[in-house]
């Protein structure tokens, strides 16, 4: 089991980790002596008859970045939908286990799932700007929207979070043009702006990149790195290459079941379940 | 299986097929003319008949009586913008939230159920809707108004809105929900400020439509606005509208109320015009990505 310590440099930043923490004994995987953002214990979810996640159990840290990979339809989204009760847009969805956002249970009765989204914000696979809105309405939407209307903090918050998101410099002398008048990669990054807007403690994204070229996911995966040492971050990708590169540890799913779940390295090098090597490896999937 | 001759076929016999192809074209384009021509025959008779009889005073004065020259329909085209107006007031918010509840909150079974009773509705006779509120409003008040025939109107307008709002509203893409949802904001201000904000030029273009629809209508009118020769000063009292003095005008025996009849039927053909060319210019711009 590699030094969590040293395989998560960034945690030794962290305010609340303090580097002096000692790697509490063997580690098994899924457990991290680091700061836990989720708890997830026996979680199963199920669209009406078809269930599509078999007891998971996983911890995810705090500040930093996990990635979760599996071919189509292993229930990768599905997971990470329910991070933030986003699944239950769907009609006959249900769900048991235990889920946890920093001790807290997401799904006890009387949680509003509006305040879960408010605390776990989500980047989509397709860009989606609000057509009606600015650059800037685009990003302040959710605060304005929840009541803020001090224009002074609005305007910081709107040069923070599009900083946050590498776009600042690209739109500052025109935030008022729409949204949508933005490529495809700057449209994603404000998409990623909007979101960390709001200051969530996790931000997920689904295949942020899928729909992008090169330099765009490029960008977007330099902005993750950056995001790391004040963010929770949660990504599901395709592309392994995209996991290897910007994520501190690796969640396999397959056939809605966590396969394996471990440091990002150790899953690309030295995976310890066969079917998690197959994938990796570029065998199935 | 495959028969290879088809493929290749021999020179007369693709001449032959270039001709049949180009006659059925050639069908097809006079059939679609012939859809065009009742509309260009229609303004042809309005304008020839009812271009001599429009000038200045048929918008600005009263209805004359019978055998004295002159006089407009000042009243009847002030009475259909207000009965327009009523139904807007009664036919936009209802439809429009009745089309918000189809598109973003109604169950499957529910839904079935409402579009099935809009439906039914849009293909109510007007008449019967004028006999309804006759009933309703007339018989109780002691007085055919304006008030009645807006009701009227509007209550036609509903169906027709709704199922317009819900088609729109559902044009727009679930992601921008998701979105909105994903950011910690309430479903109901999600709905309101970007999805109908997004869907907005539908909306609008639904409600003009359905406005046009209801403007000539005649039938509803009959039994709740009756027409008036004068000017109306209260809602509460019988009121005149195009399409009613048109019918007054048209069965009379007397030439010159025929020219004003064919002149009010050029006006209301003109608003009806002007409402679906709003339409067109404004659905030009509707786009989702």
């Amino acid at each position: 089991m590699a030094d969590p310590i040293q395989a998560n440099p960034i945690s030794t930043r962290s305010p609340v980790t303090a580097p002096a923490v000692a790697p509490q004994a063997p580690a098994a995987p899924g457990v991290a002596p680091l700061e836990v953002a989720f708890a997830i214990k026996g979680f199963s979810l199920w669209y009406g008859a078809n269930q599509a996640l078999y007891n998971v159990a996983i911890d995810i840290p705090a500040r930093s970045v996990t990635a979760i990979i599996g071919p189509s339809g292993c229930g990768k989204s599905t997971f990470l939908r329910a991070l933030n009760r986003m699944h239950e847009l769907t009609p006959g969805t249900r769900i048991a286990g235990d889920l946890r956002l920093f001790g807290e249970d997401l799904y006890a009765p009387g949680i509003d799932p509006t305040v879960v989204r408010r605390r776990v914000g989500m980047v989509f696979q397709k860009s989606n700007p609000f057509p009606t809105m600015s650059i800037a309405e685009n990003v302040l939407v959710g605060l304005r929207l929840n009541g803020v209307n001090d224009r002074v903090f609005l305007r910081e918050r709107l040069e923070q979070a599009l900083r946050m998101a590498a776009l600042w410099d690209e739109v500052k002398d025109h935030l008022s043009r729409p949204g949508i008048s933005l490529s495809g990669g700057q449209q994603q990054r404000l998409c990623i702006a909007r979101a960390l807007a709001v200051q969530p403690e996790v931000l997920l994204m689904d295949e942020p990149c899928s729909s992008l070229d090169p330099l765009a996911t490029a960008k977007i995966e330099e902005l993750i790195n950056d995001l790391r040492s004040s963010y929770t971050v949660i990504i599901v990708t395709h592309n392994m290459q995209q996991a290897a590169r910007c994520s501190n540890r690796t969640a396999f799913f397959y056939l809605g079941k966590l396969v394996e779940y471990d440091q990002t390295r150790t899953i690309f090098m030295n995976p310890s379940n066969p079917q998690t090597e197959a994938y990796v490896s570029g065998r199935f999937g | 299986m495959s028969e290879t001759r088809h493929i290749q076929p021999a020179a007369a016999q693709h001449s032959w097929r270039r001709f049949k192809s180009g006659a059925m074209a050639g069908l097809l384009f006079v059939c679609a003319l012939l859809v065009m021509a009742p509309l260009f025959l229609v303004l042809y008779f309005l304008i020839r008949e009812g271009a001599s009889a429009l000038d200045w005073n048929f918008f600005t004065q009263l209805p004359k009586p019978t055998g004295e020259a002159g006089g407009g329909m000042a009243n009847a085209i002030v009475g259909t913008l207000v009965m327009l107006a009523m139904a807007a007031v009664i036919g936009v918010p209802l439809g429009v939230m009745g089309g918000i509840y189809l598109a973003e909150y109604g169950s499957d079974r529910a839904n079935d159920w409402i579009r099935f009773t809009a439906d039914v509705l849009n293909g109510i006779p007007s008449i019967v809707w004028g006999m309804v509120v006759y009933v309703l409003l007339v018989v109780p008040f002691k007085t055919f108004s304006a008030y009645a025939g807006g009701v009227a109107l509007g209550l036609m307008m509903v169906p027709l809105v709704m199922r317009t709002t819900e088609e729109v509203l559902i044009l727009v893409p679930q992601g921008y929900r998701e979105a909105g949802l994903a950011l910690g904001i309430a479903r109901w201000k999600i709905i309101t400020v970007i999805v109908v904000k997004t869907a907005l030029k539908g909306i609008v273009t639904g409600v003009l439509v359905a406005m046009a629809r209801v403007a000539g209508e005649t039938a509803p009118l009959l039994f709740t606005a009756l027409g008036n020769n004068f000017w109306s000063h209260r809602l509460s009292e019988p009121i005149s509208a195009l399409p009613l003095q048109i019918f007054t005008y048209a069965i009379s025996p007397y030439d010159d109320w025929h020219r004003q009849a064919w002149a009010g039927a050029l006006v209301l053909m003109a608003v009806i015009l002007i409402l679906n060319v709003s339409v067109r210019i404004l659905s030009r711009g509707r786009k989702f990505k």
